[in-house]
């Protein structure tokens, strides 16, 4: 199991994503932006999160466009597994691989804090194996991160509790492709994986990386 | 008056300073030299107003690697690793502009941690505003925190703690004081020094222009006046670049690519180059030529600009090809902008003329040094209680308190920052210090910021203390022990009345504690002129101090944990001088006792190293009352305390100093507790128990009780409310 943790310049959890990838048992391996094929032995990516190229023009804009994103779009169409958090949620969704976008939040501000989340749909591997409606505790942190469009036209795999300071369409935290292979949400697994951060729940989500490709 | 000393004024210089350069020089300086010896000769690059006073500081102990005058201090933290740390002003940029002002003190003192070589790894803002009454107060504060984010947010450093303040004398002076940590291996310290004839200086990432220019002497190294628009003196952020800039310069530092490296700050190129050319007894050789510019500018000004994200590294040429291609990699410009020669000249060309020729040392450590007058203000009087009007409802007055902006959570600001990015932090804002893990390793360090600007405006030394062991016992009651501190010492205009008397009274009080604590400052900042025509600020050393925690899973919070558990309070009696009580300088607090604090302190960390300490939180602001509060809403649970009475009931709950902490243990701790306490000079009281959902007090027959859910309602909407 190797996981390619894609860098973008301006990405920021690579570093964090690659040691909870780690402490799953997995490998990671970094990707390069700029480069037109992942690790030969990936079996999985994960785009982290961060302000890619600056945010310029807009969130994701100009990584879903970067070299790498053809490698990654090849993976994904061969039913390979690609979670993007935050940053790379944003570049999915700008990729066209998930459906939606991401707006600026509610609260037009920044919001860090420590979100009550849960199972939206029990189905995909990005949820542990948990039944709908279980609860999982991870954090936010982002500026544009109120998911907005057709809630029957995607696969919500994740829901804010009544706390949605984002302000995002039917309380999306994260979706994922009709086949579920390919998963965005804008909580952060990757600080929700040691005890000593005060919750492991991110190793659900962060597991259906490990799984067989679909 | 010929129009050349005309210049000079202009430039900032005094009469004395501009008469000292042709002596020291030999003849009259360039055009481009009286701009350079003007900024670099500023109180904010020479600190000729304060270093003198500084050498009072103890700087020395065994984990020390680097002390003051290098970039940032760095000390050992074992474990093969070593922490630098720098807190830094950006005080007038943000009084003009304060989104972009914030912003760009966050990156400067980013690139200082990163020039030492070492990985940013937390952020921390001290703050302090006019009361939020005032509509421009709302603005400072509101954008100041926006501009942090902003830039924090984008570089993915998090910002896990710092304070804010809101009293009047800050009203035409804000403070914005940051203050960054990173770590390094010993061995991989890097440091400013130019070094090696032939070597090439590399200047590496954003193109330089005209912003900022000036802004070391004419902003901040003198008064604001009302009427003047000093806002081209202000940089402009790009975080983005300086993410890039941080991937890039240590990936450098990593490969050995570097022989020295060095931030552009105050003052530009020609401080950067001249302290690294002072540092290592060379001499530069720059063509000003192959700077790369974003618009046409003059030598001087490209001397001078203070363009931010830029650094400036020594590099063999041998290397040379490597640097630029790592940087290229990263979409940096790097340029090779001169070279290490022999001698002391730092010489900058352009259009093949000479612009500037002078031993760099002249322009970094031969400004003048003034020994500011020390006229002792009047010695303040303590309150007469007889005057202050006692709370009638003191449930209501508690209440009241933990609604005050300066007392109220600090939620609204420290969710706007990213404050856990790179799964670290360990206990994140709002608690008596942040947390962070050291990666790769089973240490954590804290961190924390604190001033007792009150009790400095109403005596500068035992202000000056209690700034010190305020600092420390926030450490200690997360379980840290305190290793090193940093300090930026906001004060008005030395010149003038008692401020350089004050000034001196600080850093001695402050150097008692230091002492006492066995705690060296390592690194630091001055910024004076900080008031206007019609007020100055209190005199506010803020003390940024790092503690250790041997492990990182040890931490201890200041939320109570357990019904039953028992509330113990360790310290001597509060005052209502200087408190938030009575809402401002009033009075004049008892003289602070460093044994009596230093003792305490030692006592939580004895007792937090035995793991017997479920909850700790030092008494501040607000006092008792209001530290029990805190601790109930952290923790989700009441608690029932009933305090000595023989004093007045207010002073007994809203009282502040006496260095103490509320500590829980459980029942069959206390013991322990006692013991560990024994022979100490501590004052111990079990005072109570945790459980229920009210937080009560009881002093002699009156009580006090809030529910929870009001005394949380009241902490959590203050800081919103005022903002509304």
């Amino acid at each position: 199991m190797t996981v390619a943790v894609v860098r973008f310049p301006g990405s920021l959890d690579h570093d964090s994503a690659r040691r909870a990838v780690e402490r799953l048992g997995a490998r990671a391996e970094y990707a390069w932006h700029a480069d037109g094929e992942l690790p030969a032995e990936t079996t999985a990516v994960l785009l982290p999160g961060g302000f890619s190229y600056g945010d310029h023009l807009r969130c994701g804009a100009i990584a879903s466009r970067a070299p790498v994103m053809a490698a990654v779009r090849r993976h994904a169409e061969a039913g390979g597994r690609v979670v993007g958090i935050c940053n790379g949620f944003q570049v999915l969704c700008e990729a066209g691989l998930l459906p939606g976008a991401l707006r600026r939040n509610a609260t037009l501000s920044f919001v860090c804090r420590q979100m009550d989340l849960e199972v939206a749909d029990a189905e995909t591997p990005w949820t542990g194996g948990l039944p709908s409606g279980a609860g999982l505790s991870i954090p936010i942190k982002n500026n544009e991160g109120a998911w907005y469009g057709d809630p029957a036209a995607a696969r919500v795999v994740l829901r804010y509790g009544p706390d949605n300071p984002l302000g995002s369409t039917g309380r999306v935290a994260g979706i994922a492709s009709p086949a579920g292979n390919v998963m965005g949400l804008m909580p952060h697994p990757e600080e929700a994986c040691d005890p000593l951060l005060g919750s492991t729940d991110g190793g659900l989500v962060l597991s259906g990386l490990l799984g067989r490709a679909a | 008056m010929t129009t050349a000393t005309a210049r000079h004024r202009r430039l900032g210089l005094t009469d004395d300073e501009a008469a000292r350069i042709p002596e020291l020089l030999g003849r009259e300086p360039s055009d481009a030299e009286l701009v350079m010896f003007s900024l670099m000769w500023s109180e904010h690059c020479s600190y000729k107003h304060s270093r003198p006073l500084l050498r009072a500081f103890p700087t020395a102990g065994p984990r020390v690697l680097q002390g003051p005058g290098e970039n940032a201090g760095v000390v050992d933290v074992g474990d093969g690793l070593a922490v630098a740390l720098k807190i830094e002003s950006h005080n007038h940029p943000s009084a003009v502009e304060p989104f972009e002002g914030a912003a760009t003190g966050v990156g400067g003192i980013v690139r200082d941690i990163l020039a030492m070589g070492a990985r940013p790894i937390a952020l921390l803002d001290s703050l302090r505003f006019g009361e939020l009454a005032s509509p421009r107060s709302r603005h400072l504060f509101t954008r100041s925190v926006a501009g942090i984010g902003h830039y924090g947010n984008c570089i993915g450093v998090p910002t896990v703690g710092g304070e804010v303040a809101f009293d009047d004398r800050y009203e035409d002076s804000c403070l914005v004081n940051a203050m960054c940590v990173g770590v390094v291996a010993p061995e991989g310290v890097l440091r400013a020094a130019a070094s090696g004839q032939g070597n090439a200086l590399v200047l590496i990432g954003n193109r330089t222009g005209r912003d900022g220019i000036g802004g070391a002497s004419v902003l901040a190294s003198a008064e604001l006046d009302e009427d003047e628009d000093k806002r081209p003196s202000v940089q402009v952020s790009d975080p983005f670049t300086e993410r890039k800039l941080m991937d890039c310069c240590l990936e450098l530092a990593g490969a050995g690519a570097l022989v020295a490296l060095q931030d552009l700050g105050a003052a530009g190129l020609t401080s950067a180059a001249s302290e690294m050319a002072a540092k290592g007894r060379v001499g530069l050789d720059i063509d000003l030529d192959l700077v790369p510019l974003r618009e046409a500018l003059a030598p001087a000004e490209i001397l001078v600009s203070e363009s931010q994200e830029r650094m400036l590294a020594v590099v063999e040429p041998a290397r040379l090809d490597e640097v630029v291609a790592v940087c290229r990699r990263w979409d940096l410009d790097a340029t090779r902008i001169g070279s290490v020669t022999e001698g002391e000249a730092m010489v900058a060309r352009a259009g093949g003329e000479v612009v500037a020729d002078l031993p760099a040392r002249l322009l970094a450590d031969e400004a003048p040094v003034y020994e500011v007058p020390r006229h002792p203000a009047p010695a303040a009087e303590p309150l007469d209680l007889a005057a202050v009007p006692e709370p009638a409802d003191l449930a209501a007055a508690w209440r009241d308190l933990l609604a005050r902006p300066n007392l109220a959570s600090k939620r609204w600001v420290y969710e706007r920052y990213d404050h856990l990015v790179g799964a670290n932090t360990i206990r994140r804002p709002g608690g008596d210090a942040a947390v962070v893990r050291l990666p790769g390793s089973e240490r954590a360090i804290a961190l924390t910021t604190d001033c007792a600007e009150r009790h400095c405006e109403l005596d500068p030394r035992g202000g000056g203390r209690a700034s010190v062991l305020e600092a420390a016992r926030n450490l200690a009651c997360v379980g840290a022990r305190p290793v090193a501190a940093t300090d930026c010492l906001n004060f008005a205009n030395p010149e003038k009345g008692s401020t350089g008397w004050r000034l001196a009274e600080a850093i001695a009080g402050m150097s008692e504690a230091l002492t006492a604590l066995s705690v060296p400052v390592v690194s630091g900042n001055v910024s004076l002129y900080n008031e206007s025509a019609g007020r100055a600020i209190h005199p506010t050393p803020v003390v940024g101090m790092m503690g250790l925690l041997e492990r990182a899973d040890a931490s201890v919070g200041q939320g109570f944990i357990a019904e039953g558990d028992l509330v113990v309070l360790a310290g001597d009696d509060g005052v209502l001088d200087a408190s938030e009580a009575v809402g401002g300088a009033l009075g004049r607090p008892p003289d602070v006792d460093v044994d009596r604090e230093v003792a305490t302190i030692e006592l939580v960390l004895a007792a937090a190293g035995e793991g017997i300490l479920r909850s700790a939180h030092d008494v501040s602001g607000g006092g008792l009352a209001v530290a029990l509060a805190e601790s109930a809403i952290a923790g989700g649970l009441g608690a029932e305390v009933a305090l000595a009475p023989g004093r007045r009931d207010d002073e007994v709950l809203f009282g502040e100093g006496g260095g103490r902490v509320l500590l829980t243990v459980r029942p069959e701790d206390e013991g322990r507790l006692r013991a560990l306490a024994a022979g100490a000079p501590v004052r111990l009281a079990t005072v109570g128990a945790v459980g229920g959902q009210d937080v009560a007090a009881r002093v002699g027959d009156r009580e006090a009780r809030l529910p929870l859910d009001a005394a949380r309602a009241a902490h959590e909407g203050g800081l919103p409310e005022a903002l509304a």
